[in-house]
């Protein structure tokens, strides 16, 4: 096998198997691995220094939760489009010219990755 | 002509071209929104601000007036208000014989240009006697005007607003209270208006009608009396923007805005808040 076929058969591995690991995350990974992110978006959501969610929104179980927003609950059924749900997160102004939830993304209060971790926890609610 | 009234007066011209809501209109409005929002309770009761809405945290808030934090600021303040300058003449002779003038502050001091607190009143008076001027947002100065705002219980606000100067000032002031600012994004009207009395957590917001009647305020987590800009840089900080400078022109003009939708209503300060 010439050099060259070598590095075209790495590279086609390469590619399958990142692909494989973009699935698998769409999919919600392996059950441990969805936990993991399922407990890391719940710290995100909770962390009054990062979401604060609870200041406005009601999650069942969560101790002093506000009402300001609606109670997060049914998420799934209720916001099916993942990137939907995002950009809720994101830049609810979007939505609600006159709202008073934070632009979490637009404003850089919580990063991309942490507002995918969020989404999986609140998918889990 | 006064020339020193040049500026404001500029600036009214420039403001007029644009549309201007008049002080009395928004006023009447906001009387209407609270009325809507809360058919059950007399807009003279949110003089009391949260606790007007609230039952439990009032019932709280009378046990702790039973015994008020602030009523040791006050003594300390009367004797304050009362200890002459070094030059012999004292607060009396800058408010007269009663110290009970707090109905009339803000106000628009037209050859100034710009809007005199009572705390700027006070440490004018220091000023002009030949002392300094004291801390604004804790402290003697605070002690001071809860002795005075004591003294005012009883009498309701008079805040006038007569000339264009005057409403060009009002409406900077306005203008803060409904613009977004900070990280999160958050307007003074957002929380104390669309969703007034809602939780924030553990919180709940009180309406903007009553807010300027209690002042200076106790709270523990202050653990002393502290006026109203104290309050508005914690409001700024909590959205996570820069707090202004205490008795900027900016926090004047928001003090006087909002003292100007609660015209009418009762003086009951000072207060204590948890
Ligand atoms: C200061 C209040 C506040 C905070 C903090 C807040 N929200 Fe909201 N949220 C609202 C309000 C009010 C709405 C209702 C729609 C609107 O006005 O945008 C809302 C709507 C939503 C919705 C749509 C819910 C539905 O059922 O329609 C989602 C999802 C949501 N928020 C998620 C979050 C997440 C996640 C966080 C934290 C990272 C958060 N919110 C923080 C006030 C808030
Ligand atoms: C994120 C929500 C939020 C925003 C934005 C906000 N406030 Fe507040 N404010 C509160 C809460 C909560 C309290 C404490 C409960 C109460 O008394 O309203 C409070 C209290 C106050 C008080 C004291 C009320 C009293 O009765 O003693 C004043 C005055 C006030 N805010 C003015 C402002 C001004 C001016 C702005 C804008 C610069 C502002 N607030 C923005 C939430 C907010």
């Amino acid at each position: 096998m010439s050099n060259f076929r070598a590095l075209q058969l790495t590279l086609l591995l390469g590619l399958l198997f990142a692909g494989g690991q973009v699935l698998a995350q769409a999919a919600g990974a392996t059950d441990s691995e969805l936990a993991e992110r399922i407990a890391a978006g719940q710290k995100v959501l909770e962390d009054r220094k990062k979401g604060n969610c609870l200041s406005c929104h009601l999650i069942i179980g969560a101790e002093l939760p506000g009402n300001t927003g609606p109670p997060l609950i049914g998420m799934q059924a209720r916001w099916p489009d993942r990137e939907a749900l995002k950009a809720q997160i994101s830049n609810p102004v979007l939505r609600n010219p006159n709202t008073i939830m934070p632009p979490y993304g637009l404003h850089r209060i919580l990063t991309d990755a942490e507002i995918e971790l969020l989404v999986d926890y609140i998918y889990s609610l | 002509m006064n020339w020193k009234k040049l500026p404001a007066l500029f600036l009214a011209l420039m403001l007029s071209g644009q549309a201007q809501s008049d002080p009395e209109t928004d006023y009447l409005a906001l009387q209407k929104l609270y009325q809507q929002k809360f058919p059950d309770i007399e807009l003279a009761e949110f003089k009391d601000g949260v606790y007007a809405i609230d039952a439990k945290m009032r019932e709280q808030w009378l046990e702790m007036e039973d015994f008020p934090a602030y009523e040791i600021a006050i003594d300390e303040g009367e004797e304050l208000y009362n200890t002459p300058f070094a030059n012999g003449k004292s607060y009396a002779t800058c408010f007269g014989d009663d110290p009970g003038v707090k109905s009339g502050y803000p106000r628009f001091d037209e050859d100034l240009g710009k809007v005199v607190t009572l705390e700027v009143a006070i440490n004018q008076c220091r000023l002009d006697n030949g002392e300094q001027a004291l801390p604004w947002l804790i402290g003697d100065l605070a002690r001071i005007s809860s002795y005075m705002a004591f003294a005012s219980r009883g009498k309701h606000f008079d805040i006038k607003i007569e000339t264009p100067a005057a409403r060009a000032a009002y409406n900077v002031g306005k203008q803060f209270y409904y613009s977004r600012r900070g990280q999160l994004n958050f307007n003074c009207s957002g929380c104390h208006q669309l969703n007034v009395g809602q939780m924030l957590r553990a919180e709940r917001t009180s309406p903007t009608v009553g807010q300027a009647t209690h002042w200076p305020v106790y709270r523990g987590k202050w653990e002393d009396v502290g006026t109203i800009h104290k309050r508005f840089q914690e409001c700024n900080s909590q959205v996570r923007s820069l707090p202004l400078e205490p008795q900027s022109d900016v926090y004047r003009s928001l003090e006087y805005f909002l003292t100007f939708m609660s015209n009418g209503m009762e003086l009951n300060g000072p207060g204590s808040r948890r």
